[in-house]
């Protein structure tokens, strides 16, 4: 089974990363607003079901793919 | 027996200031023994303990977050839940955050630079086992080099925060080098056991490197190491 994590800096929180790029994309004379920076995880678990792999990504979330100090995920589960 | 304390410093692969600390501890007094990350017991007779500076596994995913599973780092959290002093200067302090030693994150810089360069502090409290040679108040000038060290927490930890007085050092209005909220430069745990901060006391314990000022803080840490040895925590 395979899993992807984004994760992402929690809105409010400065994300100097996103502001940097944004004035990046407007010097290119793209027309954008506000940019947010994050990070992929791709992962390939043995797992029995696609709930049992949630679970477990989940955890690893919990316990170091984000911190919930300043971070939030999303998780995503396919075959 | 030796009457100088015994301070642990604990060696990541990628601690770069590793030398430093253990030459500033030994000219204030200390014993200064390495500990590699890999140990799963610390050597006997610590008084204290430092999480150096440097970039502890390549800083990957986020500083400080691969450490904190460093086997040495369940010693040293048994370490500090026994009572024992734990001080996390910069990555080390960085790994005590992700460890949930110490409250609050550590950010890139604001500016997204890396910055090198003397800053004005102010002790905020000197009634911690790490500033008791300080004055309240005292302005400290000690250098920062980092690219992430933008201390963050939520108003409502801060607020927590600033409640228990746990926030020990600040930089000088208008110093802040990385956009840390609320000038926090340095905080220590709700017991008082732990601390950690962004400047390098180790870089400045030496009239000839511009400034002495860091040896107030480390030698603070040894007169509590020599006491933690005495009654052998």
């Amino acid at each position: 089974m395979k899993a992807t994590v984004l994760v992402r800096p929690k809105s409010g929180i400065l994300d100097p990363q996103g502001e940097a790029v944004e004035s990046s994309l407007r010097q290119l004379g793209f027309d954008v607003g506000a940019a947010r920076v994050g990070r992929v995880v791709d992962l390939e678990i043995d797992a029995a079901s696609a709930d049992d792999a949630r679970a477990a990504v989940e955890r690893m979330c919990e316990q170091l793919l984000a911190n919930p100090l300043i971070e939030s995920y999303e998780i995503e589960v396919r075959a | 027996m030796s009457d100088k304390p015994r301070v642990g410093i604990v060696v990541f692969p990628g601690s770069n200031d590793v030398d430093d600390a253990a030459w500033a501890l030994g000219a204030v007094g200390a014993e200064p023994v390495l500990v590699w990350h890999a140990e799963e017991t610390l050597p006997p007779g610590l008084g204290a303990i430092v999480l150096p500076g440097g970039f502890s596994y390549g800083d990957y995913l986020r500083c400080g977050a691969i450490a904190r599973f460093a086997p040495a780092m369940g010693a040293v959290s048994e370490f500090a839940a026994a009572g024992g002093h734990v001080l996390g200067i910069c990555n080390g302090f960085q790994i005590l955050c992700e460890a949930g030693l110490l409250p609050g994150v550590l950010r890139p810089n604001a500016s997204l630079s890396f910055v090198c360069r003397d800053v004005d502090l102010r002790v905020e409290r000197a009634d911690t086992p790490f500033t008791s040679r300080c004055e309240p108040g005292q302005r400290l000038t000690i250098p920062v080099k980092h690219g992430e060290g933008c201390w963050f927490a939520d108003p409502a930890l801060l607020a927590e925060l600033e409640a228990r007085n746990q926030i020990v050092l600040r930089y000088e209005s208008g110093s802040c080098p990385n956009g840390a909220v609320d000038d926090v430069a340095g905080v220590v745990n709700e017991r008082g056991n732990v601390m950690g901060l962004m400047p390098h006391p180790e870089h400045a314990v030496d009239p000839l490197l511009g400034s002495a000022d860091g040896a107030l803080l480390l030698a603070s840490l040894v007169d509590a190491a020599r006491e933690n040895a005495a009654v052998a925590v």
